[in-house]
């Protein structure tokens, strides 16, 4: 059996939604280098929905799978419907991740959470 | 889809020629080498003669080569044969810090029984130094184990020196030289060492049978105690297939090592030369010339390795990776650690090894395809943006939150 699913292979081999928002309304980063994943999430947010979303990822196949998952699951979301999406539901929705990845790649929730937490903060002042 | 195989330090192909020596022990010649009949003769004999084989390719004599079942089983017969055998004369072994891990975990067993082990440092290269070798040595030090080559970045230590410093002090003297031997000339006696692992599947032979050579008069305390095979050093029925092909790989070694070493020379110094040409920021890991002829060890600085292989394995480029992410344990690889390779760089590691079945165009195959993978990832890699952005690297500690930086 292949070390990694097939959906996690195919979002890998075609990540969704790379890149970077200049005006982005709010980003947000979790890991670091040293760790071998990083994730840095930028939002666009239109009527409390978000419109666009773009991430870059330092990281293993299954960190960069589990950003364009979440970021496809995201896209057109309101944002209480987006605060919803659990680290374990992007794992479920890629057909499962091995069990030794479940906690260092599996943080693009976390990373979105942030974005928009970064939106509100901002929002709020 | 072409498949070009660079993992040659995990394994290598086998032979033709030693799969065909071995097929007859797995069909007719089925007798066990222990039973005093004649189809058990024919299995003695083909025993005996790989024996010999092996024995003449690291310039030993016969009756000092054990055969066992890998490198990892010989690694572990030297270290707690040893130990076991030598404890009333001391209780302290000496090893270096980028011993593969059957040397390391044999020693660190034997620490948990009341022995007390020093880890040798290495320089940026992973060279063992001489004075760091000569300090740690003590009155009850009763074994020193030093690889001559790493595995994974290719560099070979000064062994004659380190023995000469070793000898001095009548300590036992073990290599583990699992990644030379086959590819590079090794004696035991220039060498000046007391015991040797050695594996066939590192040079074309087949997986299940290495070897470890013992010094005449060297004692050891088997790890498999019962029958009186391989002079009740190591009890158990020989898998004689897998010897024989042992022996035919190493014959096929001695006979052959020189045009092999040169092939292996040319197509690693092509990929060490050429691919950063190709590629910005990229680094060799290991020394740049006392290193095995079949090494390639580069970290690709702002991409996480396994990203890399599993791009490269769509393309059937067979490599491994020395990172976190592409460890099962999600550690960084030790090795790369203790030559102080940077711990956000190291994530970059990347590991290819040749084989005499590699050829030329293999390696403008993986020329080709490998900078546009490399530079797919980096598109894709904060850490990357955000060096041609500012030009500098991101400073990286655990738990770092870089969101102060997008404000």
């Amino acid at each position: 059996m292949p070390f990694y699913s097939e959906k996690v292979m195919e979002h890998f081999q075609n990540p969704r939604n790379v890149g970077e928002i200049k005006d982005a309304d709010g980003v947000g980063e979790v890991g670091n280098p040293v760790c071998g994943d990083m994730m840095t999430f930028y939002i666009k947010v239109k009527d409390d929905k978000i419109e666009d979303v773009k991430f870059k990822t330092f990281g293993c196949g299954a960190a960069i799978a589990v950003s364009s998952m979440v970021s496809e699951m995201a896209k057109g979301k309101t944002i209480d419907d987006v605060k919803k999406i659990t680290n374990d539901m992007v794992a479920k929705e890629l057909g499962g991740l091995p069990s030794h990845k479940m906690h260092c790649s599996n943080l693009g929730a976390d990373a979105l959470h942030k974005a928009i937490d970064a939106y509100l903060e901002k929002k709020g002042k | 889809m072409k498949q070009v195989y660079l993992d040659n330090q995990s394994n290598t192909q086998v032979d033709r020629r030693v799969i065909d020596e071995m097929l007859p022990y797995l069909d007719e010649n089925y007798g066990n080498a222990q039973s005093m009949h004649s189809l058990g003769a024919k299995s003695k004999d083909a025993l005996e003669k790989a024996r010999m084989q092996a024995a003449d390719l690291i310039g030993a004599n016969i009756n000092e080569v054990y055969f066992t079942s890998c490198g990892s089983e010989s690694n572990n017969l030297a270290v707690k044969g040893v130990a076991e055998a030598y404890k009333q004369k001391g209780k302290h072994i000496v090893v270096s810090g980028i011993e593969h891990f059957s040397v390391l975990y044999a020693a660190k067993r034997l620490s948990q029984g009341g022995f007390e082990v020093t880890y040798l440092p290495v320089d940026k290269y992973g060279a063992v130094s001489l004075d760091d070798l000569k300090k740690s040595l003590k009155d009850n030090t009763i074994l020193v184990s030093i690889q001559h080559a790493n595995t994974e970045i290719g560099t070979i230590q000064s062994i004659g020196e380190i023995s000469k410093i070793i000898k001095e002090r009548n300590i036992l003297f073990h290599t583990d030289a699992v990644a030379s031997v086959g590819l590079i000339p090794v004696n035991v006696n220039d060498l000046g060492v007391d015991l040797l692992t050695f594996s066939g599947s590192q040079f074309y032979g087949p997986k299940g049978a290495a070897a470890l050579y013992v010094r005449k008069g060297v004692k050891v305390v088997p790890l498999i105690d019962g029958g009186i095979q391989e002079g009740g050093r190591r009890a158990g029925t020989e898998n004689i297939p897998a010897i024989v092909g042992f022996g035919k790989a190493c014959e096929i070694a001695k006979a052959e090592m020189e045009q092999n070493h040169g092939k292996l020379t040319h197509l690693r110094d092509r990929l060490i030369k050429e691919l950063p040409g190709k590629i910005e920021y990229m680094y060799l890991n290991g020394h740049p010339e006392k290193r095995l002829p079949n090494n390639i060890n580069f970290s690709v600085e702002f991409v996480e390795g396994e990203g890399m292989f599993l791009f490269l394995d769509q393309k059937g480029i067979y490599v491994t990776s020395g990172s976190a992410c592409a460890s099962r344990a999600l550690k960084m690889s030790h090795v790369l650690t203790a030559i102080n390779v940077d711990a956000a760089v190291g994530q970059g590691s990347i590991l290819m090894s040749v084989s005499k079945y590699n050829k030329d165009d293999e390696i403008d195959y993986v020329l080709s395809e490998f900078p546009p993978i490399v530079q797919k990832l980096r598109d894709m890699s904060p850490l990357y943006s955000h060096f041609k952005k500012t030009g500098k690297r991101l400073e990286a500690g655990p738990g770092t939150d870089y969101e102060h930086n997008h404000k």
